[in-house]
């Protein structure tokens, strides 16, 4: 103060008008030590109850996975977690590199060319693909399975709608889950800007007419979207070798831990194609070399697309991303390797389908309920047994097990139903325990009410 | 002297060997097997990998050591001075980061039974309280991923209330200062307005017969940073949020720059109808490279009934998430926020308290006066806008003088700063100043620390008068010299994934 030459620091506030400055303290805590901090915290996070506590079977969009030591100590080297974004790139050639090498990760396991490092989460990433498909079409409509994830699809509606796309529906097979081909063949049209699918499906089975939707999306010049759960990559067929133009998904998996849902890692990537990638949102690494040619070096690529140079003309708004969760997943990639997540690839989808068998041999269950191949999520119908899924639900946790999602709001033509989930971090020990559970709570039966 | 290590670390695809690898996934129990049998005769033909993903196969130890190495070619908040205007780069409380490891967050799932997950339902509703507490804001919401997923938030919910009476079709204009930074014409673009730029006045402030001038019943609203993207608090303000509102405009407030006036004066009062915050700004959390930070967004009473779903509520007894909006836009995002960064913000606000935070803003205010004093008689430095007006959390300079004398720019400044061991200001931004250099050094910087700083700039200032090359090849001491940025963006040259380089550079190797 002394050398600025203040006395009070009041002064240099005097340039706000004075009837802004709170008369009062405002309603906030005290200010506690730093156990006093970790003592408050940790008495409300105990409050929680985690998979940890209980088998917890819930999935449809955030998963439980197994996140190895090494992700976690790798993200937080104070370097890579303390840092801004590498604007600066000879100062932040790590960060650089690990994200380049995230970007390559997801193309490989997608099997597309081009990915950026990040989006918010998968919901948003297909906002923003919905819309890169517009601009690069200049059509303006969007075709949708009907059975997508709720809040997915309303985040596609709220991203969509001031650009004047409209999002159409597409119905889907009531025996197999499958998109209607009829029905997709009879919608699109001139107009279709792009046709959407997820693999594996929001209620868990795999769309197995992937090859023919994109023949026919194809065949109206309109873009195919496709969303994965990447951690299926290690055994399903990748979207870029069945068609896709733009892949978007969910990378939580991929090392990151649930966290009540946030942060996620929204997957964005595309084919190379100069028009495609010169419209694609959010930040991208390239690999280049210094000035004299003499050395490989990474630094943020196209910027010319985003909102600091081209504000609002450009490809996105997005500027702050996940990038630390997209570092994870390449740690996480790199100690699987191909190997790895083919194993653990069979290994989910084995431990799926064992409960699916499980839970199928209980009767008044129908487990799934559509008849295709499922991999990690699957749907339980409670009607046979006259029980609510709510009900069903609500005698599990006395059991100290938590149940799938309710779905029976979302898709009423399903009737009571739940999804759920199950990855390599449930063992037989726990599957047998919930089928045993809902053995005892469907024998009990739809006579009991435990709400 | 500053010597960032420069492990010339090859790419990760080209270490390692075929068929090693780092991680096991879980066995599967011998009985789980055999009842399944062979999970491929589960996938029908055409959905099966045939080709394995080119992932590289690396030992645990093989991929810890590479990925250390590049975090040691990073430079972050703990590495040392970060004074990267408009981007709030203060100090991270390890604290924050340990509660926010806890398996008691990470292992809870969203979808889990209200009961199940009361701890971190009455942490998020507690901050919600806060936040809007500290913006002078009735309700908040905590959704948005970042500052620009609030602001498009934000564009939204004024699209909403327009919309509500009747007046969107005729609203269409967002009024937008042109030191605005670009995630705010870009925010109102997606949502679909059309970007009025107002100019800014002498002062540096918004030029409020511009302001005038531009409303009309078009008029959907004006985003507003304050204090501005060059330091200076609009003082205009209470004139500013009287010619929107009667011209039916709302006012929105980005708060990237809410540090230098917390728990000091809010939005609120000034008139603000909506507020984003910068978590990673303001309250502490680590920024990660590009995230993930929190965008939190505060709305005056009216505007509440149109935020996203579902909102918390406390019935006195139980925290719970409801749903039941029938107002609401719907859905930014999937689920509620980035959780496991709210928390730190919570804990960040524990620890200081309303007077902490109070002093926060006065020595982050400190601190960039006190750089713009040491700064301002530097030669070849000039400081656009009145000098005497204080400014708040940073001060801009431009380098023009500087670059008019010696051929040395901002951009040269900035990149000899790196030879330093000090993290450049923030280039070239706001756009109304040319060569301009965005000084913020927050509250967490000591004094010495910012004399460094200032004698860093100075000589660099002094070198690019006798040795100008010098300063227009730099950077030296850090991983890597200057990068050739056009070649990355080339078509020709582009390459944005190993695939890619590999496609076109089928013989050399990095
Ligand atoms: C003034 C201003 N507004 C908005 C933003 C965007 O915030 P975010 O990166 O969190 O999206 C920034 C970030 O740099 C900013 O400086």
């Amino acid at each position: 103060m002394h050398e600025i030459d203040i006395k009070s620091i009041d002064e240099l506030y005097a340039d706000i008008p004075a009837k802004y400055f709170l008369k009062k303290p405002l309603a906030l805590p005290e200010g506690l030590s730093e156990l006093g901090v970790k003592k408050h915290v940790e008495a409300l996070l105990s409050k929680n109850k985690t998979c940890l506590d209980m088998p917890v079977f819930l999935g449809a969009g955030c998963w439980p996975h197994y996140v190895p030591a090494v992700v976690r100590e790798i993200v937080q080297r104070s370097e890579f977690l303390t840092a801004y974004t590498p604007y600066q790139a000879e100062i932040s050639q790590g960060m650089l590199q690990a994200l380049f090498e995230y970007q390559s990760m997801i193309c490989e396991l997608t099997a597309m060319d081009v990915a950026n490092c990040s989006m918010y989460d998968w919901a948003s990433a297909l906002g923003e693909a919905a819309r890169m498909a517009s601009r690069i079409t200049r059509r303006n409509e969007i075709l949708i399975p009907k059975i997508i994830h709720p809040e997915r699809k309303a985040t596609l509606h709220v991203y969509v709608e001031p650009a004047g796309i409209n999002v159409k529906e597409v119905e889907y097979n009531r025996e197999t889950g499958q998109i209607s081909l009829n029905d997709l063949e009879s919608k699109i049209s001139k107009e279709t800007a792009a046709v959407y699918v997820e693999n594996p499906s929001y209620l868990g089975f795999i769309e197995t007419h992937v090859d023919e939707i994109s023949q026919i999306t194809h065949a109206h010049d309109a873009l195919f979207i496709v969303g994965v759960d990447p951690i299926s990559l290690g055994i399903l067929k990748p979207p870029g070798e069945y068609g896709a133009d733009i892949v978007v998904g969910e990378g939580e998996p991929l090392g990151n831990s649930m966290n009540y849902g946030g942060p996620l890692l929204g997957i964005f990537a595309c084919r190379d194609d100069q028009n495609m990638i010169r419209q694609m949102p959010g930040r991208i690494i390239g690999l280049t070399t210094t000035v004299d040619g003499g050395k490989h070096g990474f630094c943020m690529a196209l910027q010319t697309r985003e909102q600091h140079i081209r504000r609002e003309k450009a490809t996105s708004n997005i500027c702050s991303n996940e990038a630390l969760c997209a570092v994870a997943a390449a740690v996480y990639l790199a100690l699987l390797g191909p190997n790895g997540l083919r194993e653990l690839g069979e290994t989910i989808m084995c431990k799926a389908n064992y409960a699916m068998r499980l839970l199928s041999k209980i009767e008044g269950l129908k487990v799934p309920v559509f008849k295709a191949p499922h991999f990690k999520e699957f749907t339980v119908n409670f009607d046979g047994a006259g029980l609510k899924v709510r009900e069903a639900h609500e005698a599990l946790l006395q059991k100290g097990i938590h149940g799938g999602k309710n779905v029976s709001e979302e898709f009423p033509e399903l009737g009571e139903t739940a999804l759920y989930c199950v990855t390599e971090i449930h063992t037989e020990a726990e599957i047998r325990r919930l089928a045993e559970a809902l053995e005892e709570i469907v024998s009990a039966g739809g006579r009991k009410s435990y709400v | 002297m500053f010597r960032q290590a420069a492990w010339n670390e090859p790419i990760i695809f080209t270490l390692g060997r075929a068929g090693r690898r780092g991680h096991i996934p879980p066995e599967v129990e011998e009985t789980v097997k055999k009842a399944v049998g062979d999970v491929y005769g589960l996938i029908p033909e055409n959905m099966r990998r045939r080709n394995p993903p080119r992932l590289p196969e690396l030992s645990e130890p093989e991929v810890v050591r590479h990925f250390v190495r590049l975090s040691e070619m990073n430079y972050g908040v703990d590495s040392g001075l970060y004074p990267l205007g408009s981007c709030t780069m203060k100090y991270n409380p390890k604290i924050n980061e340990e509660l926010a490891g806890s398996p008691k967050l990470g292992m809870v799932h969203p979808y889990q039974d209200e009961r199940t997950v009361q701890g971190i339902l009455e942490i998020l509703y507690r901050l919600e309280r806060w936040l809007a507490e500290i913006t002078g804001m009735a309700e908040v919401c905590l959704q948005p991923a970042a500052g620009a997923h609030g602001e498009f938030l934000g564009a939204l919910l004024i699209r909403a209330y327009h919309k509500h009476r009747g007046e969107l079709d005729q609203r269409k204009d967002m009024l937008i200062p042109d030191s605005a930074h670009g995630t705010n014409p870009a925010s109102a673009a997606m949502a679909g307005f059309n970007v009025v730029v107002i100019p800014s006045d002498r002062d540096g402030c918004v030029d409020v017969e511009a302001l005038k001038a531009a409303v009309s019943e078009k008029t959907a609203g004006l985003m507003l940073t304050n204090p501005n993207t060059l330091g200076i608090f609009e003082k205009n303000i209470e004139e500013i949020a009287k010619i929107v509102h009667e011209a039916g405009g709302l006012l929105y407030y980005d708060g990237a720059n809410l540090n230098p006036i917390l728990c000091k004066v809010r939005p609120g009062d000034m008139g603000f109808d909506i507020v984003h915050i910068n978590i990673h700004k303001t309250f502490s959390t680590p920024h990660g490279g590009g995230g993930p930070g929190a965008g939190p967004v505060g709305v005056k009473e009216e505007l509440a009934k149109f935020l996203p779903v579902p909102r918390i509520v406390f019935d006195g007894e139980r925290y719970r998430l409801d749903y039941n909006r029938p107002y609401s836009i719907g859905k930014i995002r999937s689920f509620y926020g980035n959780v496991a960064v709210l928390l730190k913000a919570y804990a960040y606000i524990l620890s200081l308290g309303f007077e902490g935070l109070r002093e926060v803003a006065e020595v982050s205010v400190l601190n960039a006066n006190y750089i713009m004093h040491k700064l301002k008689n530097v030669d070849g430095l000039a400081l656009p806008y009145d000098e005497k007006t204080p400014r708040k959390h940073e001060c801009v300079f431009s380098a023009k003088p500087l670059k008019a004398k010696t051929g040395v720019s901002a951009l040269n400044v900035a990149k000899r700063l790196l030879d330093y061991g000090v993290h450049a200001p923030t280039m070239y931004f706001p756009l109304i100043v040319e060569e301009a250099l965005m000084i913020e050094p927050t509250e967490t910087f000591e004094k010495e620390e910012l004399d460094r700083f200032v004698e860093a700039v100075r000589e660099i200032c002094r070198e690019a008068q006798t040795n100008p090359e010098k300063v227009l090849k730099a950077p030296y001491n850090t991983a890597v010299q200057r990068l050739d940025e056009v070649k990355a963006s080339h078509p020709q040259t582009m390459a944005l994934s190993w695939r890619m380089y590999l496609k076109k550079h089928a013989t050399t190797k990095p």
